[in-house]
């Protein structure tokens, strides 16, 4: 049976037994009916035009696997941001692993998705945000609406400074030869709270993993939110990540992306404006080889008076690897004294290495100062040349290129553990001891 | 230490250097001279290593080895060194965390271990002062927003820390007022001994009356026209290259 009849079939199973209130199931149900309409996206889609999930759709997966919490602390503790003090919402094969996890009631909720959606005292919450910013059309987005059980609830009250960040990782443990898991997290950051969250899927073996993971942020007013994705998983693994972001009044959110594993990774990350002077940031390094393919695709609405946007996504891409980043900025007549800004910056280091880079400028406001930049290019010969010069082997030198290159997002990590994990994780990337940390 | 013989290189298969002959012992430093596009820079380039050009006859020969084949790095292993014309800036490396990393490199590929910490700072301290560097430059990212002096000065900096052999001052002169000028030419003759040997590439005398030299070349198209002592240079300098032209003819 194909992925999707799979699915739509097993759906009615699936909603009899979990005991969800009613407004839940008429948004699962409307989901599913838009996802058997629309099905999984193709390359006749202008958004999906560089990226085929066909081969990926193939494998027989399960979707509902069985919970087995055979993984230790110490067999996972490399993934955690494990130097500094987080807290932890752990997920392991869809499910939510307490063993592993550091959750928190206590001034803030941290928890998981599933008790939002079943519990009552969360209803009022549940009924505000849950699958309102999220893009109801969306074909990947609906099917996760329609199945999404688990993830993570973030609820961070008003003034709230969070002063650990929050860890949310997705184990696939590859007990099942093909797995499917759609995790789906919530998180609200309410008036002048400041909260850093790192997300992260890991496979722990080589089966095949697909993850199609949708994320809900509302900012309110003011509220500063620090969002690091790191996708270094196995090239076994396959992900489809949605972000959807609603901010209010002049709060601030950052977006960091870090793609260097995984086989095809899709992200959808899109900001919504509700308010004024809101100033949005959309990051990303991918460094990329083999066969891998990531796509960035981004969409930032101007919605309002005197807001920013601020994009900056350099791609290293090796082999015979495909990079691609759209970036949509639509500006609403409202918006005026809209800065929007996007540059993407490419490397090509092989004769068979892709970059598609798009950028697309909708704007029907007349004073605006909106500017888009691409540059594709290869490593700087003479840089390359200075640097061996200096006693510096190849290898080094092209890796001090890249992280030269890649610098001005490596900079705005606000966490330095992170920033010093993310270096590691570049060094062994291309095969390099540095003898320092950048 | 270095003997270069009947050495032809060219770029994209414009032949630049057309039969250089030179050789310079070690305590010695000379100087190269020539009018714009003779080939200086070709000249050092090519010493270096530089990929870009293509060596199709001749050798260059360091401490009786033949370097012809070696990659730049390979050649800097052995005690070479170029301060670039126009040095190459790279954001997010620091000037320590790159001449520590460059230092380490060519420790290992001579089997030696790693300098300790603490030896490398004390050097840093030694070699920053020497040439009368800020401690603040130090953490910055290498050549990054440098001013043209900066960057000179950086350059013989790493010099001192590298210590080579042969080093090779590519117009070091060039962007550089009187000030500067005179702080790197007082670390490079600070690092002059015995053992070495330096090669100082330049358009105009200037830099000579404080690096002075043993000898002196001139390069006109692709060859070494004319050699001398440290006077030939003032003679250039008040006759200009079109005498050593009517000289030839």
């Amino acid at each position: 049976m194909e992925l999707k009849e799979t699915l739509l079939s097993s759906f009615i199973a699936f909603e009899e037994h979990i005991d969800v209130d009613a407004s839940i199931h008429d948004i699962r149900n409307s989901a599913i009916k838009i996802f058997e309409e629309k099905g999984f996206p193709t390359k006749k889609e202008e958004a999906w035009k560089y990226t085929s999930l066909n081969a990926v759709l193939k494998k027989n997966y399960t979707v509902f696997p069985k919970y087995d919490s055979g993984i230790e602390f110490k067999d996972v503790k490399k993934y955690f941001l494990h130097e500094i003090d987080t807290y932890k919402v752990i997920f392991v094969d869809g499910k939510f692993s307490s063993f592993l996890s550091a959750t928190t009631h206590d001034g803030l909720d941290v928890c998981t998705m599933s008790s939002a959606l079943n519990k009552p005292k969360y209803k009022m919450v549940i009924d505000e945000y849950f699958h309102k910013i999220a893009k109801k059309d969306d074909s990947l987005t609906a099917l996760n609406t329609a199945f999404a059980v688990e993830g993570a609830y973030i609820n961070v009250p008003k003034s709230k400074v969070v002063e650990k960040p929050i860890e949310i990782i997705y184990f696939s443990t590859g007990a099942e030869n093909a797995l499917m898991v759609q995790p789906r997290n919530l998180i609200i950051v309410g008036e002048n709270a400041h909260v850093q969250i790192i997300e992260r899927h890991q496979s722990l073996n080589e089966n095949t993993v697909l993850t199609n993971a949708v994320t809900e942020v509302f900012a309110q007013k003011r509220a500063i939110v620090d969002y690091y994705k790191i996708q270094n998983d196995l090239l076994s693994a396959n992900l489809v990540d949605n972000t959807y972001i609603a901010q209010k009044q002049e709060s601030r959110v950052a977006v960091h992306t870090f793609s260097f594993g995984g086989n095809i990774t899709r992200n959808n990350l899109n900001f919504y404006h509700q308010g004024e002077r809101i100033d949005s940031t959309l990051k990303g390094i991918t460094i990329i080889g083999d066969k891998q393919l990531v796509d960035h695709y981004t969409l930032v609405h101007h919605a309002q008076p005197n807001c920013e946007s601020h994009q900056n996504y350099k791609c290293i891409v090796a082999e015979n690897a495909t990079a691609v980043f759209n970036g949509k900025i639509f500006v609403e007549k409202e918006a005026q004294k809209t800065d929007a800004f996007q540059q993407s910056n490419n490397i090509l280091l092989s004769d068979k290495a892709t970059v598609n880079a798009k950028p697309q400028l909708e704007i029907f406001a007349d004073d605006v100062k909106c500017s888009h930049g691409c540059t594709i290019g290869q490593l700087d010969e003479t840089a390359m040349f200075y640097m061996q010069q200096r006693g510096i082997p190849k290898k080094e030198a092209k890796a001090l290129l890249m992280y030269a290159f890649s610098n001005e997002v490596f900079e705005s990590i606000k966490i330095p553990e992170l920033k010093q994990r993310i270096t590691k994780i570049i060094a062994q990337k291309l095969g390099v001891n540095l003898g320092f940390d950048l | 230490m270095l003997k270069i013989d009947n050495l032809h290189a060219a770029v994209e298969d414009k032949d630049i250097l057309k039969g250089i002959n030179l050789t310079i012992k070690a305590g010695e430093v000379h100087a190269i001279m020539g009018p714009n596009g003779s080939g200086k820079s070709t000249l050092s380039a090519v010493i270096a290593g530089n990929e870009n050009y293509t060596v199709s006859e001749g050798s260059i020969v360091l401490d009786g080895e033949e370097i012809n084949e070696l990659a730049p790095e390979e050649r800097a292993h052995k005690g070479v060194f170029l301060s670039f014309q126009y040095p190459v800036e790279i954001p997010g490396v620091s000037v320590t965390n790159f001449i520590k990393t460059a230092i380490n490199e060519t420790r290992k590929a001579n089997g030696l271990e790693e300098m300790p910490a603490n030896e490398m700072l004390k050097k840093i301290r030694e070699k920053s002062e020497l040439l009368e560097m800020d401690r603040k430059f130090l953490s910055r990212s290498l050549n990054e927003g440098f001013s043209g002096g900066e960057k000179k000065r950086n350059e013989i900096f790493q010099m001192a820390m590298l210590e080579p052999k042969l080093a090779i001052l590519d117009e070091t002169d060039s962007g550089l007022d009187i000030d500067a000028l005179r702080i790197v030419a007082n670390g490079v003759n600070k690092l002059r001994n015995e053992n070495n040997a330096i090669l100082v590439i330049t358009h105009y005398q200037r830099l000579l009356d404080y690096i002075v030299p043993d000898f002196v070349h001139v390069l006109m198209d692709g060859k070494i026209v004319m050699s001398g002592g440290k006077e030939l240079a003032y003679e250039l300098e008040e006759k200009g290259y079109d005498w050593i032209k009517a000289e030839l003819n």
